[in-house]
C-alpha cells in the first residue's frame, strides 16, 4: 500500500451559494512533487488555503500523517510539519533577508516571547541562515532589505524561509508566476533540488515546470478533479485537453 | 542606535531642570514615555488603537486613589496603576485584536469610551473634577517627593524629578528591550506580513496581545506618574483627546523609530505651552502644523533623519 502523506475526502467549499471545490479527494504520495493544474477559476487556490486552513472548508474532511486536521488552526498546521508560499511573494520586506530566515528558524529556540532578552541571542541562527541563503543563491544580498530586490529573489527567499522550517510537506502556490524565464528555470531548478525528502505539492500554471517537475498531476476544473496521473497521462486525457482549448479560446 | 545617544540623552535628562522648569520637564517625559509606548503598538506590531487614554487616565486615577485615599507609598501608587493598565490593556486588547485595521481602532475607541464614562459616573474618581489634591507623599516612605530645594534664589522639586527621570528611563529601556528582542522581530514580522508570520507557525494573536499589554502597561505608569506630578487625575485624561493627541505625537515624530515619539512628545507638549496665550485657536494651530509636518515629513522628523542618514533612529 502506498504511503499517503496527505489525504482528502471529500473536501468541498461554498462561499454564499458559490461552489468553489466540491468533493475533491486527493491523496499526495509521500516524496512526490504533486502538481494541482486547471484552468483558472478552477479552485486551485481555494485547494490550497483550505488545506493550510486559511478557509474552513464547508464539509470534508483533511488527513496528514492519518491524523484529522480539518479543524486545526493555520499555525498548528505549520508546527505539523505543512509550509505553504503564497501567489504575491511572502517576504517581510523592511527586514533583510538573513532576518527572514531567522524568523523561520527562530521558532524552534522557543524564546519568542521572551521581550525582555536581546536580540542578539538570535546571532546563533545566522550559520544556518546563511547556508540556506546561499543555497537559494542569496547569501551575497544577506544584509540588504528585502523589499529592493529584484521579484524572482524574492520569490528564491520566500523558498529559502520555508525550507529553514525544515517542513515534511511544502504546498508551494505558482512559484514561478509572473517571472522571466531565466528566473522560471532558477526556481525549477530549486523546487527539484530542495524536494528531497520531502513531500511539495504545488499549483502551477507553467505546463513545461508541471512537466519538468510533477511526479503526478491532478487537473482540477471548476471546483472538482477533472483527470489525475502523469504528465504523459493527463496530457493525453481528452477531457483536460478540451478543457485546456476552451480555456484557451477566451 | 549607538552608545552616544543613550549617554546624550541621560545627561540632558539629568540637566534638565536646572535649565526648564522642572514641572514643564516632567509633563514632557510623561506624556514622551506615553508615545513611546503608544508607538510600541503602532510602529512594531501595526496595531492602531484609538484608546490609549483609557490605560493612561485609568492609572492615573488608580495612581491617586491608591496615593491619597488608601495612603500608599508613591512608588507603590505607580505599581499599582501600572498593574491596572496591564490588566485592563489584557481585557481590551483580548477582545479588540479579534479585529483588524480601522475595527480594530474602533474597538479600542468604544472600550476607551467606557472606561471615561466610569471615571465619570463612580463614586471614587470624583466625576467632573478628577481627584485633586493627590499627594506626592514620600518615596519608600523616606525620601519627601514634595521637597524642593532652593537653588539659585527659586524652588526647585527634584527629587520628584529624578524620581519620574528614573521612572521614565525604566519604561523606555523596556520599549527599546522589547522592540530589539526575539520577540520584537516576530512583532516587525506581523506588521510586515500577518499571513506568512501565521503561516511561519506563529501564534499571532498572543503576540499581539502581549505587546498590547506592554504597551498598555507602561501608557499606565506614564499616566501614573503624570498624577504624581501634577497631583491630579482628571476627565482629560482619560478622553478620545487624550487618545488622539499621541496619535499625533507619534506620527509628528516618526512612527516605528525609538527616538520619534520623544521628539513629537516634545513638540506637541512644547507648542502647547508656548502657545497658551493664544486660548482656542491654539487647536487650529496645532492642527495647522500637523498637517504641515505630515505633508513635508511623512515619515515624521525622525524618520526622515534617519532617512537622510540611511540608519533607524
Amino acid at each position: 500500500m502506498t504511503d499517503h502523506i496527505l489525504v482528502t475526502k471529500n473536501l468541498s467549499k461554498e462561499f454564499k451559494g458559490f461552489t468553489a471545490v466540491s468533493a475533491v479527494n486527493l491523496q499526495i504520495q509521500r516524496g512526490h512533487i504533486h502538481a494541482l493544474i486547471g484552468p483558472n477559476g478552477a479552485g486551485k487556490t481555494t485547494v490550497f488555503n483550505l488545506l493550510t486552513k486559511f478557509h474552513t472548508p464547508t464539509s470534508g474532511s483533511i488527513h496528514f500523517n492519518g491524523a484529522d486536521i480539518t479543524r486545526a488552526k493555520p499555525a498548528d498546521i505549520a508546527l505539523r510539519g505543512i509550509v505553504r508560499s503564497f501567489q504575491i511573494s511572502a517576504v517581510f520586506p523592511n527586514l533583510t533577508p538573513l532576518e527572514n530566515v531567522r524568523l523561520a528558524l527562530q521558532r524552534k529556540l522557543g524564546i519568542s516571547y521572551h521581550f525582555w532578552k536581546s536580540a542578539k541571542i538570535l546571532n546563533q541562527l545566522d550559520g544556518r541562515a546563511m547556508e540556506l541563503l546561499d543555497a537559494v543563491g542569496l547569501a551575497e544580498y544577506s544584509g540588504e532589505i528585502t523589499a529592493e530586490l529584484a521579484y524572482g529573489r524574492k520569490r528564491a527567499l520566500e523558498i529559502a524561509t520555508t525550507l529553514a522550517l525544515d517542513p515534511e510537506l511544502m504546498l508551494l502556490d505558482e512559484p514561478t508566476q509572473g517571472m522571466g524565464v531565466e528566473d522560471v528555470d532558477k526556481i525549477t531548478a530549486l523546487v527539484k533540488q530542495v524536494s528531497t525528502n520531502r513531500t511539495i505539492l504545488m499549483v502551477e500554471h507553467n505546463l513545461k515546470v508541471v512537466a519538468t517537475l510533477a511526479d503526478r498531476i491532478t487537473v482540477l476544473q471548476r471546483g472538482a478533479i477533472l483527470a489525475e496521473g502523469t504528465y504523459t497521462e493527463v496530457s493525453q486525457d481528452s477531457q483536460v485537453l478540451e478543457a485546456y482549448m476552451g480555456s484557451s479560446h477566451d | 542606535m549607538n552608545k552616544y545617544i543613550w549617554i546624550a540623552i541621560v545627561i540632558l535628562g539629568l540637566l534638565a531642570p536646572f535649565v526648564v522648569y522642572p514641572v514643564f520637564m516632567m509633563k514632557l517625559l510623561c506624556f514622551a514615555l506615553f508615545a513611546c509606548a503608544f508607538n510600541l503598538l503602532l510602529g512594531y506590531t501595526g496595531l492602531l488603537s484609538f484608546g490609549h487614554a483609557a490605560f493612561f487616565g485609568g492609572a492615573s486615577y488608580v495612581t491617586g486613589y491608591l496615593v491619597k485615599s488608601s495612603g500608599l507609598t508613591p512608588e507603590l501608587g505607580v505599581l499599582g496603576g501600572t498593574l491596572f493598565a496591564a490588566l485592563l490593556g489584557y481585557i481590551v486588547g483580548s477582545l479588540a485584536i479579534r479585529r483588524q485595521g480601522i475595527y480594530f481602532a474602533m474597538v479600542t475607541l468604544a472600550l476607551a469610551q467606557i472606561v471615561y464614562f466610569v471615571a465619570l459616573k463612580a463614586p471614587f474618581t470624583g466625576g467632573e473634577d478628577g481627584l485633586q489634591g493627590i499627594p506626592r507623599g514620600k518615596l519608600f516612605g523616606l525620601i519627601d517627593l514634595g521637597h524642593a530645594y532652593t537653588i539659585g534664589g527659586s524652588p526647585l522639586g527634584l527629587n520628584l524629578y529624578y524620581f519620574v527621570f528614573v521612572m521614565f528611563c525604566l519604561g523606555f529601556w523596556i520599549i527599546y528591550r522589547t522592540i530589539n528582542s526575539p520577540f520584537g522581530q516576530v512583532l516587525k514580522a506581523i506588521r510586515e506580513n500577518e499571513p506568512r508570520a501565521v503561516s511561519l507557525g506563529y501564534k499571532v494573536e498572543r503576540f499581539k496581545l502581549l505587546a498590547f499589554v506592554i504597551s498598555a502597561a507602561l501608557a499606565g505608569m506614564a499616566g501614573s506618574l503624570k498624577s504624581l506630578v501634577f497631583q491630579l487625575a482628571s476627565l482629560t485624561d482619560v478622553s478620545w483627546h487624550t487618545s488622539g493627541e499621541v496619535v499625533l505625537m507619534t506620527l509628528l515624530g516618526g512612527v516605528g523609530t525609538v527616538l520619534g515619539p520623544l521628539a513629537g512628545a516634545f513638540t506637541v507638549i512644547t507648542l502647547q505651552s508656548e502657545l497658551s496665550s493664544v486660548g482656542s485657536w491654539i487647536t487650529v494651530i496645532i492642527g495647522s502644523i500637523f498637517v504641515i509636518c505630515v505633508l513635508l515629513f511623512r515619515r515624521g522628523f525622525v524618520g526622515e533623519l534617519g532617512r537622510l542618514l540611511k540608519r533607524s533612529l
